[in-house]
């Protein structure tokens, strides 16, 4: 199958990245050529077959639930693009 | 002694240890090589000079220069800036994080400072790991030292040439389909991406998680020994990291090969390798005749599904992990939005470059609503035939030998217009990664341009300390690793 104008349109709002019309047909036509590319999986068998999700068979750990970290608020806002009185700065979500 | 520029660690670490040399003398070294040369090739991105320094200075007075448990101190090294480095600028090769000054250390840098190790600066790479070329750097292309007009391979391309062009001794590396291995073959060098969960993820920018391993870049596989003794162990900050007893990876590095079984896949060595690069990797395997070891065809049936099977999974995982880009924590915001959604996506379309955005954009569509099955499930059972492949074919051999790269350093533009050509230059490389198995690449001749060839070696899970010990009795019946460009020295 191929992507038509519209489906990518769809896919860069869910990727929460904007493209200019001038960008969106050149995006339509490389992923049209990576989907392509990726289309011969669909030939292969196979039934039965687990999906393998990670490289290692791992479970995940449990640690005791205490706090193990120390308080660096401000050194991580410090790397924010905007912050004030300790919060995040975001345009207006709630009227 | 070698010269100090060409000196394998352990000489260095002697030197160091019979106080002939100070890890300031060393680093100061490093420092002019990189100030005079690295402006030709663009792989240092980050310098700080008295950062540099003081490390240095606390290398000489730590009591640590000397001490049998930490053989590589005072002996300085460049990280891949894709490892958060605390009061470092970490860019990860993007416009996105041009400004971020990270608050804390990734656990690979932890863990080469506690050893002493001295950081002469960040190296730069493609985009988020993002390329085979180092052509998807913000901040330019790195230039292969051994012909400035060819790429120097990707994404550790700057950690690559930097080691080609002796401006640092060691680096790190990240290798999440060949970002390791295939720039250490294109530039001449010794790389090993670990068994996936040997080294902690911690603080190193997530591309694919289920793939991503960082490993060390070397002149030899001795000093990727020494080098990885440092790097690998548990840390319980990373979940996936593996609880296991630690290793010695230099142990078995001069056991004689006699006996060795080397697996040589059909799949590898047919019509996609360069002439070049196949008399190459031919001629390493009968030198590996002479010191003992034996070869047997072995198969790897499904691996010519493993280059569009890693195009589904690692930009599904790399369209998941980059959503944190958001500019409101860290990271570039645009300068102008009308609201939340308009910033994500102004911010994001701005911060990231083009190919990040292709696989962000390829990995949302395979994880939507009425996909999923169809590309993603359907990627990760190939994923399992591909593993159980090399389960098959370790019956057969103790390790997997073939090409790294099916060509010799590509020149600039070559392959950059058409992603899915790029993609493929990785086609020997990724089915290890799918596999979660270890992989090196270590230099075996010159092809086409008298451009160096690199010879894969695959080991079973956690069999590195036995693909050190063939690469490194390889590398003491033949000198490949110790050249480096003439008008370098």
């Amino acid at each position: 199958m191929s992507l038509t104008q519209e489906d990518v349109s769809r896919i860069a709002l869910l990727s929460r990245i904007e493209l200019s019309p001038a960008e969106r047909e050149a995006t339509r036509e490389q992923l049209n050529g990576i989907l392509g590319f990726i289309e011969q999986l669909q030939a292969v068998d196979t039934a039965g077959i687990e999906p393998m999700a990670h490289a290692v068979d791992v479970v995940q750990r449990l640690r005791p639930d205490v706090v193990t970290e120390s308080d660096r608020r401000a050194d991580f806002q410090a790397v924010a693009p905007e912050t004030e009185a300790g919060l995040y700065l975001v345009p207006r979500v709630v009227e | 002694m070698t010269d100090l520029i060409n000196a394998p660690l352990r000489e260095l670490s002697a030197a160091l240890a019979a106080r002939k040399l100070s890890a300031v003398e060393l680093a100061t070294l490093f420092l002019d090589r990189i100030d005079r040369l690295n402006p030709g090739f663009n792989a240092f991105i980050a310098q700080d000079r008295e950062q540099t320094l003081a490390q240095a200075r606390a290398a000489d007075a730590s009591g640590k220069v000397g001490a049998r448990d930490t053989p590589l101190a005072g002996i300085p090294l460049a990280h891949k800036d894709i490892f958060c480095t605390r009061g470092w600028r970490t860019s990860c090769g993007s416009h996105m994080l041009e400004n971020f000054v990270s608050p804390y250390d990734a656990h690979v840098v932890e863990r080469l400072a506690g050893a002493g190790m001295v950081t002469l600066g960040k190296l730069n790479m493609d985009e988020f790991a993002m390329g085979s070329s180092n052509e998807t750097s913000y901040f330019g292309p790195v230039k292969n030292p051994w012909d400035t007009a060819r790429v120097p391979g990707g994404s550790s391309g700057g950690s690559a040439a930097a080691i080609a062009a002796r401006l640092t001794p060691a680096a790190t590396g990240t290798d999440t389909g060949g970002s390791i291995r295939q720039p250490a073959a294109l530039c001449g060098l010794t790389g090993l991406k670990p068994t996936y969960g040997a080294v902690s993820r911690y603080g190193m920018i997530a591309f694919a998680s289920s793939l991503d391993q960082a490993g060390p870049m070397a002149k030899s596989a001795e000093d990727c020994a020494l080098l990885l003794n440092a790097m690998a162990g548990f840390d319980a900050r990373d979940s996936t990291s593996l609880e296991r007893p630690a290793e010695d990876y230099t142990r078995d590095l001069e056991q004689p090969l006699a006996g060795l079984r080397i697996g040589m896949p059909r799949e590898f060595f047919g019509d996609g390798m360069d002439a070049d690069v196949r008399a190459a990797v031919e001629a390493a395997l009968a030198e590996y005749r002479k010191l003992g070891a034996t070869t047997v065809e072995v198969s790897l049936p499904n691996s010519g599904l493993s280059v569009p099977a890693y195009y589904v999974i690692a930009p599904a995982e790399a369209s998941s992990n980059l959503s944190r880009f958001d500019g409101v924590r860290y990271g570039y915001r645009a300068p102008e939005y009308t609201d939340l959604n308009d910033m994500y996506s102004k911010s994001r379309a701005q911060g990231f470059g083009a190919e990040v955005k292709r696989r962000i954009l390829i990995g949302t569509y395979v994880l939507s609503h009425g996909y999923y099955d169809a590309y993603y499930l359907k990627a990760q059972k190939i994923r399992r035939l591909i593993a159980a492949d090399f389960v098959e074919a370790f019956k057969q051999c103790d390790v997997i030998m073939g090409p790294t790269s099916p060509s010799v350093a590509f020149a600039f533009g070559a392959k950059s217009a058409d992603p899915v050509q790029m993609y493929l230059s990785d086609i020997y490389t990724i089915s290890t990664n799918l596999a979660g198995l270890p992989g090196m690449s270590l230099p075996c001749g010159f092809g086409q341009g008298g451009m160096p060839v690199g010879l894969q070696i695959i080991g079973s899970w956690f069999g590195e300390a036995k693909m050190l010990q063939a690469a490194h009795q390889y590398q003491k019946a033949a000198d490949w690793h110790t050249r480096m460009p003439e008008n370098l020295k």
